[in-house]
């Protein structure tokens, strides 16, 4: 009677942590310097941070925040990257095929941190929001970098329309 | 005596309360799961996919293939739309990365990695890739296998 017992408790088991994982969210190693300084500052050791899939579910993003996505490029690969702009903003890119790109509906505009060093919307471009699985939302992992992830939209980056500096801005 | 038997009434109670919850989650993950990994049921609607698919009916549909990237040309798919990722499309898969579609009379483009070109069966009447060009391969949900409803149209969606 033990071993049945023991196969029904996997096959309730299994998908009661799969349905968490997906509905919750997970832990996952940050890879490469792409979002330094936000996340792996130190070259010496990685960061683990949660992905927080609740957030997301209804894709209500805002600027700033540092999301994973599917890379549009290799649907087999995570991405981890911060949104800069939203549907409809002027964003001002860097190294882009055109030097301004108004955000279509239903996309948003990523970059990494590390400016140049990061394959990010100047490089591929808007991407849709569907392609967005989670946020992260603290750093669990090492112990010394234990912290929340604020939002944070760097000056320099900010949309056109949003910031002061620029013409367009006040032309708005 | 009495209130011992209530105690153990209300502890029973408690106990068959708790394992009714309990059955109902674990079912629900089950359910959950089999949805969101193995397959499930769409109701279409729109004109975009007529003559093979028409308003109102429902597929079985499945992700284990989008899931391995073993999408292949003709397969009709249910992906994210590329302009609101709360809404789906059904379309067919018309040209897969590296290759090239033809869009106009003379005109052609090839689709970049990631990406895949999707039409409705339909052609004068279906929004898809030809306004909105090629979509990522992230988007796609699940591959549609056969209608099940209505009855009289029940049958395999052929690539």
């Amino acid at each position: 009677m033990k071993i049945p017992n023991f196969f029904k408790s996997v096959f309730f088991g299994v998908p009661v942590g799969i349905t968490i994982v997906d509905i919750i969210g997970y832990i996952a190693r940050v890879d490469g310097i792409s979002m330094q300084p936000a996340l792996n500052p130190d070259r010496t050791q990685t960061d683990y941070v949660f992905l927080n899939r609740w957030a997301t579910k209804g894709y209500e993003i805002k600027r700033g925040d540092i999301v994973s996505l599917i890379s549009p490029k290799d649907p087999s690969q995570k991405i981890i990257k911060r949104i800069i702009g939203l549907e409809g903003d002027v964003i001002a890119t860097l190294k882009y095929k055109s030097d301004i790109v108004r955000v279509p509906e239903g996309h948003c505009w990523i970059e990494g941190d590390h400016t140049g060093h990061s394959m990010d919307s100047n490089n591929f471009g808007p991407v849709s929001l569907g392609l967005i699985t989670a946020k992260a939302s603290c750093i669990v992992w090492p112990p010394n970098r234990w912290q929340f992830i604020n939002s944070f939209l760097p000056e320099s980056r900010a949309p056109l329309n949003l910031s002061s500096r620029s013409i367009i801005g006040i032309a708005y | 005596m009495g209130v011992y038997r209530n105690i153990l009434l209300s502890q029973n109670a408690q106990r068959y309360f708790l394992g009714t919850v309990g059955t109902f989650i674990k079912y629900g993950c089950l359910a959950h799961c089999t949805f969101q990994f193995v397959g499930d049921f769409v109701l279409c609607s729109g004109p975009s996919m007529e003559p093979t698919i028409h308003s109102d009916d429902i597929l079985l549909t499945e992700h284990i293939t989008p899931w391995m990237g073993q999408i292949r040309h003709g397969d009709i798919i249910i992906a994210k739309c590329p302009s609101n990722p709360k809404q789906q499309i059904c379309k067919r898969v018309i040209g897969l990365p590296g290759e090239t579609v033809k869009v106009g009379f003379a005109s052609y483009k090839s689709v970049p990695r990631g990406h895949v070109w999707l039409q409705g069966d339909n052609n004068s009447n279906s929004l898809d890739s030809r306004s909105y060009g090629p979509i990522p391969q992230g988007l796609i949900k699940s591959r549609a296998i056969c209608k099940v409803w209505p009855i009289k149209s029940v049958s395999m969606l052929v690539s």
